[in-house]
């Protein structure tokens, strides 16, 4: 039977550091889709995982578990993750698909080589829109979204993360829900 | 009849809402209403259909290759006392690291400082946290070199012809003994050669200090002062001090900060 999270942080308390690989090889994928959601590019993902665990190894001792340890996990993923959105220069370093004729033709090349090749082309819209929309939102109103649409979390939860009384994750969800309707109104009839 | 509210609505989609049945009765009497929802419920499943790169079973294994060499360079930086924290219980703590329950008494009154204390049997019957742990340790250590810099300091400063009581110093000296051995050995476990070496060197002087007879002769003096001087122990004490001090301030919370840890 595998350690509890409680059992293993216990360990790595009491040095025994290698015991850490355990909670890393439980937790990595949800953090990783976590951090996906919250920055919208694989890499950015990535570097946020690697941060979060490293984080989570030297604040290791201030765990005291009044929360689960993914909840914890996922505080520092989250604060990693608005660090990284900060840092992030807003535009010029990425490589991009700006230009309308490369981004049609990078998209029809994509999208013929698909099984459904309009399904594809939709989906990938629906991408862009979304994840456009989502920059739109504050670093509270992403998070919680985020939290509750994509990862189920509860509210009781999702404010233990962000420190927030139910009330304001309540509030939270709902603003990043107006904002993103605004934004993306017709999209339900673009459904794939 | 009261319509539903957009929040309301949002938080029904998300299964949260106060009343579920009140919104679903709702629901099913108000066209209006009913056709909001489903354009809410349309949007949001939109947005479920935005999938994340797939990452398989083998993933977490290597985050942790990436990892792992940046625990170690990380663990390599570590202060020395933490290993101390770590392998020490909170009575072991309480009795062996220099009063430690008056210690937290002066970290909750806010103090940043604190005066050498009395040698205590106290043992708190709760474990603080993680955090007051080490502001304790810290204190402790601090308040270790702080002792031993006054007794090198009044020995390398003895200047007299002849014979000196130095009584007081040899009971500090003994005093600080059992301690200075404890965090050289936590030294030693993290690593920590250059501090390992200055508590050595320490604890040779307060060894001699204490076992000497008193008043101490004229050629111990002057041996001490020499070693004091040649091996640069008051400068390296005093130094290490200033440090601990350094972390002991940083690691005391601002008034009103907002917690990190849970």
């Amino acid at each position: 039977m595998e350690a509890s999270d409680l059992a293993v942080v216990a360990r790595v308390k009491a040095g025994d550091h290698d015991a850490f690989r355990h909670l890393v090889e439980r937790h990595s994928r949800s953090v990783f889709r976590l951090a996906y959601r919250l920055t919208g590019h694989e890499q950015d993902a990535e570097d946020v995982v690697q941060e979060a665990f490293l984080r989570a190894f030297r604040e290791i001792r201030r765990f005291e578990a009044r929360s689960s340890f993914a909840t914890w996990l996922y505080r520092i993923t989250v604060n990693c993750s608005h660090d990284l959105l900060r840092q992030r220069p807003r535009a010029g370093t990425r490589p991009s698909l700006d230009d309308p004729d490369l981004r049609v033709a990078a998209e029809l090349a994509d999208a013929s080589a698909a099984a459904d090749p309009m399904r594809e082309l939709t989906s990938r819209r629906i991408d862009e829109r979304v994840r456009a929309a989502m920059a739109g939102l504050s670093g509270q109103e992403r998070s919680a979204f985020v939290m509750r649409h994509y990862e189920g979390l509860s509210i009781e939860e999702i404010g233990g993360v962000l420190n927030l009384k139910a009330s304001a994750a309540k509030h939270s969800i709902f603003r990043a829900v107006q904002k993103l309707r605004r934004s993306l109104e017709p999209l339900g009839e673009l459904k794939p | 009849m009261t319509h539903l509210a957009e929040e309301d609505m949002v938080m029904h989609y998300y299964q949260e809402a106060g009343d579920p049945a009140r919104a679903d009765a709702h629901l099913a009497e108000c066209e209006e209403c009913r056709r909001r929802f489903e354009d809410l419920s349309k949007t949001l499943q939109a947005l479920t259909a935005v999938e994340v790169p797939e990452r398989d079973e083998a993933y977490g294994a290597r985050v942790w290759a990436r990892l792992q060499p940046r625990l170690e360079a990380d663990r390599e930086r570590r202060p020395w006392w933490r290993t101390l924290a770590a392998a020490m219980t909170w009575p072991r703590l309480a009795i062996g690291g220099a009063a430690a329950v008056l210690l937290v008494a002066a970290f909750v009154a806010g103090r940043s400082s604190v005066q050498p204390p009395a040698r205590t049997e106290t043992v708190s019957a709760e474990a603080p946290s993680d955090d007051a742990r080490e502001r304790v340790l810290l204190a402790a250590v601090g308040s270790h070199l702080d002792r031993s810099r006054v007794v090198l300091t009044e020995i390398a400063h003895r200047n007299g012809g002849g014979a000196a009581d130095i009584s007081g110093e040899q009971a500090t000296a003994a005093d600080l003994v059992a301690d200075n051995r404890l965090y050289r050995q936590a030294a030693v476990r993290n690593g920590d050669r250059a501090v390992a070496a200055v508590l050595e060197d320490l604890e040779r002087m307060l060894v001699e200090i204490a076992s000497s007879p008193s008043p101490a002769s004229h050629d111990d003096l002057a041996r001490w002062r020499e070693q004091i001087q040649t091996k640069g122990l008051l400068f390296k004490v005093t130094v290490m001090g200033s440090r601990v001090r350094e972390r002991q301030q940083d690691a005391v919370p601002p008034r009103g900060a907002a917690k990190t840890s849970t």
